[in-house]
């Protein structure tokens, strides 16, 4: 079937299969290899995208849930020379080890500071639920959430 | 994980589901966000040959006022549940039982009417709108037909719902500033419920203790008679035989159900 997806602000029309996950669109059609395939279950969040402005787990939404409709990946959030806040956030507060986690926890900050500008600590504990950090670095994650917040302000 | 292979239609009309659910029978299987679905799909527990995506179709999606009902469309997310004004003045056990659901972005893709048809036991919506004393608005092709929350629950993962119908609408009884209390044990963040808890206006709901969300009729009765909050509770669980696992014995969800119908109660009347 036919898929039409902005991707990044890039208007993009494929062929895909009807049960091609986004997330595999994303990375084998687009290239795009931010969003990484941890769990596979709808638990880790390390695929989190937004959809529609919405953070997502795109190994459960298919691309053809995505047609029509708008995708941003952490490769679409800044520029080769300017990163996003929450990116620059993350770097200034050592808020990865792995880095495995990384651009879907910063996808699911993105999305939380969008709905809630100025959360509290226990709000960005709460709004990271869906994303694991295996190396246990939550505390520095929740800093720098705090951080790109402070600076958005 | 990947499916197994299917066609995809987005339907563009509730007519249309009917005339493919019509033409596929078994085999079809609704589309909304997916999120029960598509995991069982990953893991091959489901294979339909043909998906039926209604999750855009308009009149399925939003929350409204009709009368004494709040009425929130089956395609409704959680997260629009969970937010919206009319859901937190009008039934606030819902608008806060979706908002314990997962995490944010499975909340943003999950529906009301998808967790509901999907029944499981542990979960946090069939408990809530059985409490609520919901009525589930079904649409078949020759019209639609009613089903109270109590009647929708049929067994494990079973429902009322027939091969030829659609759940399109919940309507729930507006009940502005009634107390409530909603309470969910698990042992991680995320889990489903190993028990959970909803209760207002006199009903009391219990998720995974039996094959279906499952009222605490006793419980209900000594509370009707007035007795105390304590002996209500310590009836929780009398008439429901819960189901052992790698998470409780029996007797751990008796006890949890009777102790969390208690604190459900006690907020409830604060």
């Amino acid at each position: 079937m036919q898929v039409s997806i902005e991707v990044n602000g890039e208007q993009r029309s494929d062929e895909v299969e009807p049960r091609l996950l986004l997330v595999h669109y994303l990375r084998d059609v687009c290239g795009l290899r931010a969003a990484n395939v941890g769990c596979d279950t709808t638990s880790c969040g390390a695929c989190t995208v937004l959809l529609g402005g919405e953070s997502v787990k795109s190994c459960t939404v298919l691309a053809a849930q995505a047609d029509g409709r708008s995708v941003t990946t952490t490769e679409g959030l800044g520029s080769a020379g300017e990163m996003h806040p929450v990116q620059r956030a993350f770097r200034e507060e050592h808020a990865l080890q792995c880095g495995f986690c990384t651009p879907g926890m910063v996808m699911a900050s993105v999305a939380l500071l969008d709905e809630n500008p100025t959360p509290t600590e226990s709000e960005v504990r709460s709004a990271l639920e869906g994303n694991y950090c295996r190396c246990t670095g939550y505390h520095n994650i929740v800093r720098a959430v705090l951080r790109a917040a402070e600076a958005s302000t | 994980m990947i499916t197994a292979p299917f066609d995809y239609v987005r339907a563009e009309s509730l007519a249309q589901v009917h005339e493919l659910l019509a033409q596929h029978g078994d085999e079809a299987k609704l589309l909304a966000g997916g999120h029960s679905l598509l995991p069982m799909m990953k893991l091959r527990l489901a294979a339909p040959s043909i998906l039926i995506d209604i999750a855009r179709l308009p009149e399925l999606s939003g929350v409204r006022v009709d009368g004494s009902d709040l009425v929130v469309g089956a395609c409704t997310s959680h997260s629009r549940v969970a937010a919206s004004e009319l859901v937190l003045a009008e039934a606030p056990l819902l608008a806060h039982s979706a908002a314990q659901i997962a995490d944010p972005q499975v909340r943003h893709r999950g529906t009301l009417g998808g967790s509901l048809a999907h029944a499981d036991p542990a979960a946090d919506l069939p408990m809530a709108v059985l409490a609520l004393d919901a009525q589930l608005v079904l649409a078949g092709p020759a019209g639609t037909r009613t089903v109270a929350a109590a009647a929708f629950f049929q067994g494990f993962f079973d429902t009322a719902v027939q091969p030829d119908e659609v759940l399109t609408e919940i309507r729930v009884p507006r009940r502005p500033g009634i107390g409530w209390g909603y309470e969910k044990f698990t042992r991680r963040a995320n889990d489903w419920a190993i028990v959970g808890v909803a209760t207002v206006a006199g009903r009391i709901a219990l998720a995974n203790m039996g094959p279906q969300p499952l009222r605490a009729r006793a419980s209900e009765q000594a509370l009707a008679d007035g007795q105390p909050i304590a002996d209500v509770a310590a009836l929780a669980a009398d008439g429901m035989s819960p189901a052992a696992d790698m998470h409780a014995t029996v007797e751990y969800r008796e006890h949890l159900a009777r102790v969390l119908t208690g604190r459900a109660l006690e907020a409830a009347a604060a």
